[in-house]
């Protein structure tokens, strides 16, 4: 044990600070994880349904919507696996979300003639209860409470 | 509306809507109290389920008695949907059991009512 008069009590280290880091797969992560879940299915069912019957009607809207189908999923599946490689993933794919829902929230507004059907993103995720706007920033928010 | 009455649009609906809005309250204050999942979510988990495959023998009725949905494919894609989220709620609760999994019940639970409402719209659409 380090003598106390050497060490100054404020500036003693807890030990939680050595602890690994949380895993972005437990506890409120978990809860994350089954909202991407949610979207991955509704945004897939709804690009391929799209896709296969009518894709002539608005292919760039359908596009986009395949696009946020797989981020979802694979964001979800980057979350789950919480390892380094896992971390990165999610990472990249929570970026890709918040600049995809803002791009094409601002672009379905001001050039709604390009989106004659939505998307997942349209109008910053209005059709979904703007959650597709809130799901990265969460995602952001909890990989950085993990890091 | 139509005149011919649609299979997902009855009681059985309301009765689907309101239990999942019950057990999503009741998640939300175990979530709050910080809980983790117990019988009653699971039961009503449970009884959930159990009104939503009522409602797919109803649609699967009205289809064999020559009805068909508004839109087909969108369709079967929510009743798919919808009779696989209580037993993911509840999968997921079990493999949480702190105030999280009660979370998630509470959030598939709000979704449930949603994805019922998008049934019925799916099968009206034809006309309307």
């Amino acid at each position: 044990m380090a003598d106390p008069r050497t060490t100054p009590p404020s500036r003693t280290t807890p030990p939680a600070r050595t602890t690994p880091p949380v895993r972005t797969n437990a506890g409120p992560g978990r809860l994350l994880i089954a909202v991407y879940l949610l979207f991955a299915i509704a945004a897939t069912s709804r690009a391929g349904l799209q896709i296969i019957t009518r894709f002539d009607e608005a292919p760039l809207a359908y596009l986009l919507s395949a696009l946020a189908a797989v981020v979802y999923i694979v964001a979800a599946v980057g979350l789950a696996r919480a390892g380094h490689a896992g971390r990165r993933v999610a990472l990249a794919c929570c970026t890709v979300e918040l600049v995809g829902v803002l791009g094409v929230g601002a672009f379905s507004l001001a050039r709604p003639d390009l989106f004659p059907d939505e998307t997942v993103w349209s109008g910053f995720g209005e059709g979904y209860g703007y959650i597709p706007l809130l799901l990265p920033v969460l995602g952001l928010a909890w990989l950085w409470k993990t890091r | 509306m139509s005149d011919v009455g649609s299979p997902v649009d009855g009681a059985l609906a309301v009765a689907a809507i309101v239990l999942s809005l019950l057990v999503a309250a009741w998640a939300l204050v175990a979530t709050l109290r910080q809980r983790a999942p117990d019988r009653v979510q699971l039961i009503g988990l449970a009884v959930l389920e159990l009104l939503l495959i009522g409602l797919a023998v109803l649609a699967g009725v009205a289809l064999a008695g020559g009805d068909q949905p508004g839109e087909p494919g969108a369709f079967f894609g929510y009743l798919v949907t919808l009779v696989c989220l209580p037993p993911l709620a509840a999968v997921l609760a079990r493999m949480e059991p702190t105030r999280w999994g009660s979370a998630i019940v509470c959030a598939i639970c709000l979704v449930t009512p949603v994805v019922v409402v998008r049934l019925q719209q799916t099968w009206e659409l034809l006309g309307g």
